[in-house]
């Protein structure tokens, strides 16, 4: 009775919290993962895979063996450049969700220079152009939601992904229409790239360093950008108070517009690594890129849209899509499982935050 | 000629019901002041949820059913982070839209290419559907083509004349004032968030179970997108809304009208996005036409 009593004056509610120490953040940010990872083990379950099997495939796969390792690097150097770019479309809460679209581009324009124009340079300034034109492709069809955004008031939600389909359609109308190489034997590619616009790759594995060394020096030269620039600032501004940014004159037609040709033009960055480092010819969209567009939001989120931080989240999240490759093939699940992984940690991203952000306070009511 | 422009109106019709069904519950959603993008999510666990029951039921009734109810447990998940933990509605929306893609794929495996033994057969509806043409295009037509137009009415009756749609109408607009009418912002929001799943995922059993009956990977294929940006062209009104469904419905079958002619079919494949993006940025000519209907508080987290 006397056990009742004191319940019934016990009062929980959340209160906002003022003080965080590093550590509280880190030991949130670990739980959350925990929990993510306990949660897809549970989804496993239900899906009649034996999780802790699954899980460790999924490790064994990734960061537990030096293929894998290699493979993990390789993969992290598309969410490097695409994570990098979206921390700063996403602090002016610009929600470019195209990154994948933009990668292809970049995928389409390198290709149609290399095909065309590229057989005759050397490799010192061939190469170059090859980023710079996969770049200007990117960040052209990153700036269409731009314009949509602030001239026309459209969702850049809706706009970034109807034309991620539109880009995807265009991609394979290319391959098996007008671009189709002569030399793959009525197969669905161009042809390849001149050799000597082929990336290098480190000896025994498929990572093609340069756009790598370009993935880690774009994340730092954003990193000053987004927070030691007067650009930077103002993205900072927009996205926290769009009012604020109004009344101190930020222009915001202009501002959107550089916000997605870096996010674009990071992108497409990707799309050239991925076309003249990995599969050295434009092929199916679905295979120029493994969904990096969008498991790049959630690198940018885990990493707090710090673009230094997303070399580490790049990393983990790398090893994600690598371990997801390793458990399809050993429990014949199809690519769409990753999907899954992301939305469980996205969703369990978001919900920590709001423990960073609040503490449970109990206390008893005087009665 | 006559029979093809029967078929084709027809086939608009069974294309644009899911869009109506995705619509009308995002709307219902929308201007309680919630901003769920999981639309595509819901559509695709509703369509292969819908599937697989009906696959091993053999009963394509508990299919619907199965499909209404996770639509509205996914949306609950949308509801529970963006309201009780007012956590970013447009991220939180993403990661229900890749949760569900995600699920579809990995649940739709096992049924990839098989053949549902029922579907979701046209029922023609008793004097209206003796009709001559007009009976046949619009009384003929399975179940959940009456029920997403009834719906829709329903929806836009609700909002306009009851006490509760009022409710949700000011919830969207000022909570802070509904609160202190003794409203409850947040179980408004929820309820209204749950019930936008429902919908979802019915229109996603009407892809998986009337317009197709066989079970491919990407079945939903960005419809649930394309039902976001409905919902913004049809001005969060559910009336405004049939028509553009239909008008989409439309043009998913232009598409294969369009095929013997040459068109390459992958780019034929983009008219629908390329519609949507046309279709707003026409009616974006009149940005404040837009911003005059839009609920005020859309997307924000609501505390009191």
């Amino acid at each position: 009775m006397k056990l009742k009593r004191t319940w019934e004056r016990l009062e929980f509610q959340w209160e906002e919290r003022t003080d965080r120490s590093l550590l509280f953040s880190v030991s949130v940010l670990l739980t959350a993962i925990v929990c993510g990872v306990l949660l897809i083990g549970a989804v496993f379950l239900s899906l009649g895979v034996d999780p802790v099997f699954a899980l460790k495939q999924i490790f064994l796969g990734s960061f537990g063996s030096l293929y894998g390792l290699k493979e993990s690097l390789t993969k992290a150097i598309p969410l490097f450049l695409i994570a990098g770019g979206l921390c700063v479309a996403y602090k002016a809460k610009f929600w470019n969700i195209g990154a994948e679209s933009q990668l292809l581009m970049g995928a389409v324009f390198s290709t149609w220079f290399g095909l065309n124009v590229g057989q005759s340079l050397p490799p010192s300034i061939g190469v170059p152009l090859l980023f710079l034109m996969g770049f200007l492709g990117g960040a052209l069809w990153g700036i269409i939601p731009a314009i949509l955004k602030v001239r026309f008031g459209i969702s850049e939600v809706i706009s970034t992904l109807m034309l991620n389909y539109i880009a995807a359609e265009f991609v394979t109308f290319l391959i098996v229409g007008p671009w189709k190489g002569a030399t793959k034997h009525g197969f669905p590619y161009t042809d390849d790239l001149p050799k000597a616009l082929i990336l290098d790759t480190l000896p025994g594995s498929r990572i093609h360093y340069i756009t790598l060394i370009l993935g880690i020096l774009l994340c730092i030269i954003l990193f000053i950008l987004l927070y030691r620039s007067k650009f930077g600032y103002e993205v900072r501004v927009i996205g926290e108070s769009p009012e604020a940014a109004r009344y101190a004159g930020i222009d915001f037609f202009k501002t959107s517009l550089l916000i997605m040709v870096i996010s674009g033009g990071a992108a497409g960055l990707a799309g050239v690594g991925e076309v003249a480092g990995i599969h050295h010819h434009l092929g199916y969209p679905g295979n120029i890129s493994a969904g990096y567009g969008f498991t790049a939001i959630i690198t940018a989120w885990l990493g707090k849209l710090n673009p230094l931080l997303t070399l580490i989240s790049g990393l983990f999240f790398a090893g994600i899509l690598v371990g997801g490759d390793a458990i399809q093939i050993s429990l014949r699940l199809p690519a769409a499982t990753v999907n899954i992984f992301n939305g469980i940690l996205l969703f369990v991203l978001i919900v920590s935050d709001y423990f960073l952000k609040h503490r449970l306070v109990l206390r008893f009511r005087q009665l | 000629m006559e029979g093809l422009i029967i078929s084709v109106i027809h086939r608009t019709c069974m294309a644009g019901t899911s869009l109506l069904l995705g619509t009308t519950g995002e709307i219902l959603t929308e201007r309680s002041g919630i901003l769920n993008l999981g639309v595509e999510g819901m559509m695709n666990i509703g369509a292969v949820t819908g599937f697989i029951v009906t696959y091993t039921t053999g009963n394509v009734l508990f299919g619907v059913l199965a499909a209404l109810l996770t639509g509205a447990v996914s949306a609950a998940l949308h509801g529970v982070v963006s309201i009780y933990f007012k956590a970013n509605q447009t991220v939180s929306g993403l990661a229900l839209s890749m949760l569900g893609v995600g699920l579809a794929g990995v649940m739709g495996k096992p049924y990839i290419g098989k053949q549902l033994p029922v579907k979701l057969e046209p029922v023609q509806l008793p004097l209206l559907g003796k009709i001559p043409l007009i009976g046949d295009l619009l009384f003929n037509q399975d179940l959940l083509f009456y029920a997403g137009l009834l719906l829709a009415v329903a929806a836009w009756f609700f909002l306009k004349w009851t006490r509760l749609g009022i409710r949700v109408r000011s919830v969207g607009e000022n909570p802070e004032a509904s609160e202190s009418q003794g409203i409850s912002v947040r179980w408004t929001r929820f309820f209204c968030t749950v019930a936008g799943g429902a919908f979802a995922g019915l229109g996603g059993a009407h892809i998986s179970l009337a317009y197709s009956t066989s079970w491919i990977e990407g079945l939903v294929a960005g419809r649930g997108w394309i039902v976001v940006g409905l919902t913004i062209f049809s001005l969060w009104n559910p009336l405004r809304g049939i028509a553009g469904a239909f008008l989409f419905g439309g043009i998913f079958v232009t598409q294969y009208l369009l095929q013997p002619l040459g068109v390459p079919p992958n780019l034929l494949a983009t008219l629908p996005y390329g519609t949507t993006l046309i279709v707003l940025l026409v009616d974006g000519l009149r940005k404040d036409h837009r911003s005059l209907h839009a609920p005020a508080q859309l997307g924000e987290p609501y505390s009191r």
